[in-house]
Order: C-alpha cells, then structure tokens, then sequence
C-alpha cells in the first residue's frame, strides 16, 4: 500500500542524500518525493510516497527518525490530507484537434500555457487520480512528453462545528 | 604566536580568545576527557598534529595502518565504554578508517573519527588526496559532521560526543577541511553546547514501570520463560550481578549473543551460553522450546535467529527490550515491545519480580545440556586447548579475538569475568580487528591482562601494529590459533562445497619466531596438550608480550553448527 510521509529536517547539505540513501540501503521503494523549504528557512518538509506494507513503513519511520538531521516524521496516510501534484503534458495538437483539446482540459480546469504549430503544452495540478483522468483523456491525441512532480500534502485545518 | 593556553579558563566563559582551529579542536578533546587517540598523520592534518605537543593530557598512539588506528579507538571504547577517537588525514587516510567504522557501527560502538579534509576552496574539485568521507561514511556510522568554520568546533565536538554515546552508541565522523586547523577565530570560548532538540532526541525515555510489572507477570505464569542478553547489556559492569540475580529470582535459563560473553556466569544451572549458529546445544534447544522469551539489548541477527520462521516456534510471548525502538520488530515479530535502556530494564525487572519457580523447566533444560566431543586422536583439540587459556582468565583479563573459527572457540570455551571482558566483531565480523582492538584494550587498562586469540589469516591482516607493541612493550599475549588455512571458510567447503578448497589455504606462511623475534616478543610454540599444561602458564601470566603460536588441529572444525538457513533444531554437533 501506498504511504505518505512528511518529514521534517534540518536545511543542512546533504540532507536529501542521507534520506535517500537510507531508502535505498533498505530497499524501501519511494514513489515520489517532493522537498522544499519551508516558513522557517533552517527547515525543509520532504512528502515521501513510499510502497509497502504496514511493517515497511513502521520500519521506515523508525529509521527516519534515528538520522540525526530528521526533526519529525509523521505518516500522513490515515489523515485527512490535501494532495497536490504539478502535471505538465506536451500533446500533439493540430489545427483540427486543438479546440477539442482546449474544451477537454476546461473541464478538469487545466490550462494551456504553450502552443505550438503541431502541439501543446498543458498544465494541471491535482492529487493522482485526477493527473491520471487527464492524462487518460489526452491520451488518443497523442501524447509526446510527460513532467510530474511528486506529491505535495499538507493535513486538512478542523472545521468548526 | 597568537596561542593562548586555555586550559587555565576552561570554565569561563564568554572570553574572547584569537586561537587556531586545531587548538580548539584539541581543547576540546581535552574537555570531552579524551587521554588516547590513535592515529596516522599527513598533508592536511599537520597543523592538527603540530599543536598535539601543547595538550599533553592527549596521548596520541601512531598505528602503522589507519585501519589500526579505528580499530583501536573501538577496542579502547569497547573495554572502557568511554568514546574511542582517531585521527586521520584526507583521502586514502580517511578511506583506510572506513572499515573500522562500519565494524563499531555494526556493533553500537562509540567512536569520534576526525578526518582532515583538502582546504574548502578545493572542496569538489578533485583536489589531491580529496574523498567525500561524509558521503562515504554516512550509511555506515550514526553521523557525519563537515565543519566549515573553526568556531563550531567547539559545539560540533561536544554533540558529536553526545550522539556518539546517547542513546543506541554509534562512530560519529568528523570531517575537517585543512584551512580549518588554521583558521584564527575569535570565540566567546565554551566547551560547547548540544543543541536542545538532538538532547531531547537520543536521551532514552524513562523505563515504563508498569510494563516491566507485566514483564515480570509474563515470566511468574510462563511455565518456560528464558533470557537472551545481548551487547546492549554491556553498558554497565554491575550487570553481571543483576542478570544473575534475576536468573534466580525467575528461576529460569540466560542465553549471551556473541555481543554479551562473558556477562553472564558461566558453568551453573541458568547459564546455557551462546545461541545461534555456532551456539551450544542446551542455548538452542531452550529458545526452541521456551514458552516466553525475553530479549535485552540485543537485535535478533540472522547468526542468532537462523531461519527466522521457525526461530522460538513455542514462544507465546517474545519480549523485546531495546533502546532502539527501530530494532524492535524489525526481523522478529514481537508481541511485548519495550523501549529501555538495558541497565534500567534490568534494575526494574529485579525489583519488580518475585520469587519464581520453575523446576520442571529447569531440569528440562539441564537435560538438554550436550558435551561436545573433540575429535579422537587430536593432537592439539581446540576444545582441550582452550580448556587451559581458560585457567589463566580470570577477572582481571580481557580476552579479545579475530574473525573466523578460532572466535567461535573463544566464544564456546572461554568464560570472561562480565561486561566489556570479550571484544569481538559480531556484526561485521572483520578479520583484521583483534590485534588493534587488542592494543586499544591495553592502552585502556594497562594493568589487565590482555589475551588476544587471532587466526593466521586475521592476524596477516594487521599485523603491521606489531611496531606498536615493541614500542610501548604492550604484555599483550598474542595466541595464535595456527590452522595455515582460511579456516571458517575451510569448514563452509567441506561441509557444503564438497570439499572444493578454493583459495583457502595458507601457505607460505611468516616463520613466526622470526617475526616475533623482529618486533622483540616472547615466542612460544605449542604443539601439544602437554606443551599447554607445562608451558602455558609462564606466558599467560608474564608481564611481558607473547606471540604463541598453537599448532591447532587443522582439521578440528566448528560445532555445533546450525547451518545457514536452517532452523535452531537442526543442529550439526560433529563429525
Ligand atoms: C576482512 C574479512 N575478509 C574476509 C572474511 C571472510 N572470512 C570469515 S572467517 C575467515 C577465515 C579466517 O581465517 P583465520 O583468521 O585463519 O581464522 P580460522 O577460521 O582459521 O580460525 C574468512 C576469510 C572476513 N570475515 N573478513
Ligand atoms: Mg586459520
């Protein structure tokens, strides 16, 4: 099973290769990881997607958190979270097919943000399954390059009652 | 001379002082209560070596191999459970220290390495003698620092102490470029600080009492409870005592891992020695048939467990005490988990338990008790000839080993007196490690007699330290188990490569009264049981160092043997 994991760590060089190297030397399987600095400089907030079971990701937790750079690890799965990842496509698109196209990305509120003579570049972001329903659309007119970004999430703020 | 002598003002602080990077670094060193240090010079450290001479409470021990030097930084911390530390410069000095890390890595050791580093401005150009030793070291030590500016030095050092010893112990790198020895800084000078949250990260939570009344519950109604200690157990000389004391207040049987010889007495009802693959068969037989196991300090390796699936198939309750809450369920499922530093598990255990019984268990367990056979007609068994190292062992040794068969006789048949009294590469199993773990034990206990068993293959490793022991005339009594092969390797093709020696074999070996001769040692060779009964004891109770060279059946092989893969109940005791 799929699990996201946000973890905390000190914005030190090398941080990213002591974190990644951990994975490997595991044989944990990341999916995807985002980093990035965060309100406070000294600090970045990586989101790992990490393939495995619970006993996997216990142990990846565990193992996190011995690095001395690691502030916090929490395992973000079971939280109500908002996930987002950047998609941009590049589609091949004629004269014929364009408008098609350009009504297609409208309803998933997408935008187009390049043409060219034979094609387009989209722009979409959304948690997983709707970057899969574009590219799913956009499939029969010819896709020719795919950019992802990982997957970004932050956990939903209580709602008042 | 910009050189001020801080060791007058240690404790003020907010003075400002104008001193070198090296100076400060070896300020405090001093500070961190470092009087040994181990070590090799060159290009980029000669300014760190140049102001060694104005800290004399430092001694620095120049091996003869940087692999030496981290060595004996491990044995001098394994027989003190102090930080070991050495030195080394860039490059091929720092990468030589490499496999001495991952050996006290594997085996929770604190050590603080400190490698010199080309000048900053070189930093990830290929500079001469240039390897990235953070990125090196990272997976195999707790972690690295890369000092960019002498005025960390003084916090660096004291949270790279802090973690090397805090918590699950672990080697700790210290990489510092050159220009850094030499950098003149101004600092408010202090002893350093550890920053808050790396305090709140490693300091152990208290024992949980409540679970250890439920521990002690377990082991009251389990009708065949048993312990496994592990080198976790070691951080304290008293533990000896309180494991023994919860023996018999449990009523129930103590297995040592390889990590914990010696901790537990040897050669009464509780005591069943070593599990695992080269353990005994009374220690195999009572994790295979417990009904409750407890674990402490120790991480259930593959060499333990054997085949994990059908470890402890009975255990209705496997209790895993760790300081490190990653070990816990990480091979074995585990259905008690205990977070706790091994000592105050220990202590609240033998408060909380009550006097139990367990006497069918008990004789159960002294039924399964074998007595191994040494194979008939051997002119120097490894079973009898250990028989006699033994009576010269006694509370005042510190027996350390090589890698190979010979460790698994220390390990079988010789019975050091507690915690830190056998040091020996477990996790790792580096061949090469005993003789500089060896010098670094003496170093640490110059009045303890120092009885280092080695292998003619291991000792090949690193016998270059020799110079060492001339020099200070280390009493160390080298006894080298002389079999002229690769001898565990040498086993593993017999019993499963249908006797393809490949590569084993040693020959042209050293005529080792020669070397011993050259390096000014007491050479003793030993071809027989008798020779051990007349002749053994002038060497092993000298006051000088002995190169004694046992002519070891070379056909006497380890057992019992569990092979690899195999259950616990599938044990080989002979041939
Ligand atoms: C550095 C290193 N290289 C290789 C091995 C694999 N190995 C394990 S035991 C052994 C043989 C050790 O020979 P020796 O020191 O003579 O001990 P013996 O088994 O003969 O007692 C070898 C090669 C190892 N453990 N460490
Ligand atoms: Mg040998």
């Amino acid at each position: 099973m799929k699990h996201k994991v946000a973890v905390l760590v000190e914005n030190n060089p090398g941080v990213l290769a002591k974190v990644s190297n951990l994975f490997s030397r595991r044989g944990y399987n990341i999916e995807s990881l985002v980093v990035s600095d965060t309100e406070d400089k000294t600090i970045s907030r990586m989101t790992i997607v990490v393939d495995g079971d619970e006993r996997t990701i216990e142990q990846v937790t565990k193992q996190l958190h011995k690095l001395v750079d690691v502030i916090k690890v929490n395992d973000l799965t079971n939280d109500d979270t908002v996930c987002r990842q950047l998609l941009l496509v590049r589609v091949a698109a004629d004269r014929e097919t364009r408008g098609e196209i350009i009504q297609l990305m409208d309803i998933f509120r997408a935008r187009i943000i390049d043409i060219g003579r034979r094609s387009l570049i989209i722009e979409a972001t959304g948690d997983e399954s709707k970057i899969e329903a574009i590219l799913k659309s956009l499939q029969p007119f010819g896709i020719q390059e795919i950019v992802k970004t990982g997957i970004s999430a932050m956990v939903r703020s209580p709602k008042e009652k | 001379m910009q050189f001020i002598c801080m060791n007058l003002r240690k404790d003020s602080q907010e003075v400002l002082f104008l001193v070198l990077g090296a100076d400060i670094l070896l300020h405090c060193l001093e500070a961190h209560d470092v009087d040994v240090v181990f070590g090799l010079p060159g290009g980029v450290v000669i300014p760190l070596y140049d102001r060694l001479k104005h800290f004399p409470n430092i001694k620095h021990i120049l091996t003869r191999h940087e692999q030496g030097a981290a060595h004996a930084a491990d044995g001098y911390a394994r027989a003190t459970g102090k930080v070991g530390v050495c030195f080394a410069t860039s490059g091929p000095g720092a990468t030589n220290l490499v496999t001495g890390i991952a050996t006290a890595n594997m085996d929770s050791i604190p050590m603080v390495c400190i490698m010199g580093q080309v000048v900053k401005e070189l930093l990830g150009k290929d500079g001469f003698q240039e390897a990235h030793m953070t990125g090196i070291c990272q997976p195999i030590c707790k972690h690295t620092y890369a000092v960019t500016d002498a005025a960390q030095l003084p916090d660096i050092v004291a949270e790279a102490f802090f973690v090397a010893k805090t918590g699950r112990p672990g080697p700790v790198v210290i990489d510092i470029p050159k220009d850094v020895f030499v950098q003149d800084v101004q600092v408010p000078y202090d002893n350093g600080t550890v920053r808050n949250r790396i305090m709140m990260k490693y300091t152990p939570c208290q024992v949980n009492k409540e679970k250890v009344s439920k521990v002690a519950q377990l082991i009251q109604s389990a009708e065949k409870p048993m312990m496994v200690i592990g080198g976790g157990v070691n951080t304290r000389i008293e533990n000896r005592d309180v494991v023994y004391s919860i023996a018999q207040k449990a009523d129930m049987p103590v297995s040592t891992t390889l990590m914990a010889r010696g901790v537990f007495p040897a050669n009464n009802p509780y005591d069943v020695g070593m599990p695992g693959m080269h353990g005994t068969v009374e220690a195999n037989y009572t994790v295979q048939h417990c009904d409750c196991l407890i674990a402490v300090g120790m991480r259930f390796d593959d060499r333990v467990t054997s085949n994990v699936s059908s470890f402890a198939p009975n255990a209705k309750t496997i209790v895993h005490v760790d300081i490190d809450p990653a070990e816990i369920g990480k091979t074995v499922t585990v259905n008690f988990p205990l977070v706790a530093e091994a000592s105050e598990f220990l202590d609240a255990l033998h408060d909380a338990l009550p006097q139990c019984a367990h006497k069918a268990w008990m004789e159960e367990v002294q039924q399964s008790r074998y007595e191994l056979k040494s194979p008939a007609g051997s002119v120097l068994p490894p079973k009898e000839t250990f028989a006699f190292i033994d009576q010269y062992v006694d509370e005042n040794t510190i027996v350390v080993t090589d890698v190979g068969q010979h460790q698994m006789w220390a390990a079988l048949f010789l019975n050091t007196a507690g915690p830190r009294k056998f040091i020996t590469s477990g996790g790792l199993g580096t061949m090469g490690f005993g003789f500089p773990a060896a010098i670094g034990s003496q170093f640490a206990f110059p009045d303890q007699n120092v009885i280092l068993i080695t292998g003619d293959g291991s000792f090949q490793m690193n016998m270059q330290e020799l110079a060492i022991m001339k020099k200070f005339k280390l009493p160390i009594k080298i006894c080298l188990m002389n079999n002229g092969f690769l001898g565990m390797v040498h086993q593993w093709q017999k019993m499963f490569y249908e006797e393809n020696y490949s590569e084993t074999i040693l020959d042209s070996a050293p005529d080792w009264a020669k070397l011993a001769e050259a390096y000014n040692l007491n050479y003793m060779r030993i071809d027989t049981l008798e020779q051990c009964n007349e002749q053994l004891a002038a060497a092993l109770t000298s006051k000088e160092g002995w190169f004694i060279d046992f002519r070891i059946d070379a056909n006497a092989d380890v057992y019992p043997m569990v092979p690899a893969g195999k259950g616990l109940d599938d044990i080989v005791v002979g041939e």
